[in-house]
């Protein structure tokens, strides 16, 4: 039977798993909308939001697929002026249209920075994914058709409709990404559990193994840059437009590529679960620092200090979660249900 | 292209390969500790800041200058034999992407620890070398270019010296050859590591000095491992010689690139040109010009 199980095209779903994710989705989209402030929304839950489904993206391409990508808010960038682009010039495109063409934009030029991975392998596909980086940021400053010729190539946000309904508020912008990052979560959740996620791990623990055994390295490899550049794509999308509203090609540089890349580290690689987790660490923790250098230290911790620090404290807690959990908070989350359950039985 | 374009061309790539020792400079801190520990070590470019603002500081409270040297040459071999027991031992035999991203966290604590004790503002470095371009066969040539070249090239041949015929040198060789004989025969794997990281933060002092010194010292110098890394991989990352070549390539064909190509497409293009040489080469060698190739096995 579990040979059976094994076969067949996707592995059988674990309803039990579901109770949690269908807890969060109820408060969502029953508590949230009308209880959150506006403070709660537009400073927290919007950068949440965007940058959880980005690291769901990259958890995609560097947790199950092991191709480490150090240039995710490139593809962040190209999903943001896509989608900026195909609102601009199209005339009536539905906002969810715009959304996947940007999606679409992102996943091509994933493809393209992803050619290299069929020939590198470790260190030199890291390395190479940051002529990415740096070639996507310059090309949409130095090209002022992407920006519609604005002089420092800042975008705005154009107005949120969707089925005639605004958006535009802190809200709406809510309900929009939220909708956004459950949808394309879900589908990530399904395909990590098909045929094409087990491909996807297989090529991670060992590559001459999965060529060995028939998994179509490459094809698995492009296509997931692919997907993962579509999902880091509509969460730009989500970050230019329900969260900062106006954006620069600077905004996406090489430490928010690190951020996406800690997020995932800190949450647990190759876990949904983790993104989520790893995002809602690296928003509140800046706060919350601040907060309590202020407390201890009163005047002496100025926002320069405040920056060090977060620096210093980011840093030391990326090496402590490497030795002592190299699984991040999902799994310590995972070890606190289970002492919780051992307790309560 | 007539005689002044031709010797204007000759100008560029003079400047350019000399800037590219500047890049070779930087990437050897990788190759060394690359080669003995499988890491690649992100926290150099912050290391090589940490170094040039640590001098920088004390010879601006008066310090003299020799004495500044020493004090930060024993902060980086503090801080190398800190690294090895702090973050290398625990990660022992973890793959090498889990070590990559371990020093990506360490120069983020490297960068905020320098800058929160030496505080943030750009400080000037003057190594009393005097920078008046002088005139070669019609070629101008920058002296302080020459003797930074001068001194990367002393450098290179203090360390084949110090790994070709000193007992240290020769266990480094033995670790980067093969770790588990090193351990069988009796190698201390620890000590071996703190003292290669410590030779990576001397060639990072190093560094740190003629960049300062070019550039200021400032939080933008720990950038200049972003010139560093397509010069490793166009080198290959386990190869000194690579390391060399690879900065010479990239150093005259970015500053070529600028002045003939970059008016066609806007200008700028140093951000980028030296990835994309070196991704054109690892397509065609994948692991770089000098690097070894992989076996794999199943």
């Amino acid at each position: 039977m579990a040979v059976q199980a094994l076969d067949a095209e996707r592995l059988p779903i674990d309803w039990q798993k579901l109770a949690l994710p269908a807890v969060l989705i109820a408060v969502a989209y029953g508590l949230i909308p009308t209880y959150a402030s506006s403070y709660l929304v537009e400073a927290i839950l919007l950068p949440f939001l965007a940058l959880s489904l980005a690291a769901v993206g990259l958890n995609l391409l560097t947790g199950y697929c092991g191709q480490l990508s150090l240039g995710s808010s490139a593809f962040m960038a190209v999903g943001a002026f896509a989608a900026y682009n195909f609102n601009l010039r199209v005339e009536a495109l539905p906002l969810v249209a715009t959304m996947i063409l940007a999606g679409i934009s992102a996943a091509g030029i994933g493809i393209l920075f992803g050619l290299p991975s069929l020939r590198l392998r470790g260190f030199y596909l890291a390395v190479s994914t940051l002529a990415a980086q740096f070639f996507v940021q310059w090309a949409l400053t130095k090209f002022g058709w992407f920006s519609n010729d604005n002089p420092s190539g800042v975008i705005s946000a154009p107005h949120l409709t969707v089925a005639g309904f605004s958006l535009d508020g802190p809200t709406g912008r809510y309900l929009l990404s939220v909708t956004m990052v459950i949808v394309l979560t879900g589908l990530v959740w399904r395909l990590v559990n098909s045929a094409i996620g087990r491909n996807f791990i297989a090529v991670r623990d060992n590559e001459t193994a999965a060529r060995v055994i028939g998994v179509p390295v490459l094809r698995t490899k492009l296509l997931a840059f692919a997907i993962s550049s579509f999902i880091i794509g509509v969460a730009g999308v989500l970050w230019a437009f329900t969260y900062l509203r106006t954006v620069e090609p600077a905004g996406f540089n090489l430490d928010r590529s690190f951020q996406i890349l800690f997020i995932i580290i800190i949450g647990g690689l190759a876990s949904i679960r983790g993104a989520f987790l790893g995002a809602a660490f690296i928003v509140v923790f800046p706060l919350v620092l601040s907060r309590l250098g202020a407390f201890a230290f009163g005047g002496l911790f100025d926002s320069g200090v405040l920056d060090m620090s977060q620096r210093i404290v980011l840093g030391a807690l990326i090496i402590i979660f490497l030795i002592a959990e190299p699984n991040g908070l999902s799994a310590l989350f995972d070890r606190l249900k289970r002492r919780i359950g051992s307790r309560s039985s | 292209m007539n005689y002044y374009d031709f010797l204007f061309a000759i100008e560029v790539l003079v400047g350019g390969l000399l800037s590219g020792v500047m890049y070779s400079l930087v990437a050897i801190g990788f190759v060394l500790i690359y080669k003995t520990s499988g890491v690649l070590n992100f926290a150099q470019g912050s290391m090589v800041l940490f170094a040039a603002l640590t001098f920088v500081s004390l010879v601006e409270r008066g310090v003299p200058f020799a004495l500044s040297l020493l004090v930060t040459l024993a902060v980086m071999v503090a801080l190398g034999f800190t690294i090895e027991r702090t973050v290398l031992r625990p990660l022992v035999n973890r793959s090498p992407m889990t070590l990559f991203m371990a020093t990506l966290g360490l120069s983020y604590i490297i960068e905020g620890a320098a800058q929160l004790i030496w505080g943030t503002q750009v400080h000037g470095l003057d190594l009393g070398i005097d920078d008046t371009p002088f005139e070669v066969g019609g070629i101008l040539i920058s002296s302080f270019d020459l003797l930074a070249a001068a001194i990367a090239a002393a450098m290179v041949a203090g360390l084949s010296a110090f790994f070709y015929s000193t007992r240290i040198g020769l266990t480094f060789r033995a670790v980067a050859d093969d770790q588990f004989a090193a351990l069988a025969v009796g190698l201390r794997l620890p000590r071996i590591w703190g003292t290669v990281w410590t030779t990576a933060g001397f060639v990072a002092l190093v560094a740190g000095l003629l960049w300062g010194a070019r550039l200021g010292v400032q939080f933008s110098l720990s950038l200049i491992v972003l010139k560093a890394l397509p010069v490793l991989v166009l080198g290959g990352f386990d190869s000194i010689l690579g390391a060399i070549v690879g900065g010479l390539i990239i150093g005259a064909s970015e500053k070529l690139a600028e002045v003939y190509l970059g008016p066609f497409v806007g200008g700028g293009i140093e951000g980028w040109f030296a990835y994309a040489l070196a991704l054109v080469v690892l397509l065609v060698r994948p692991s770089g010009l000098f690097g070894q190739k992989t076996v794999e096995r199943v």
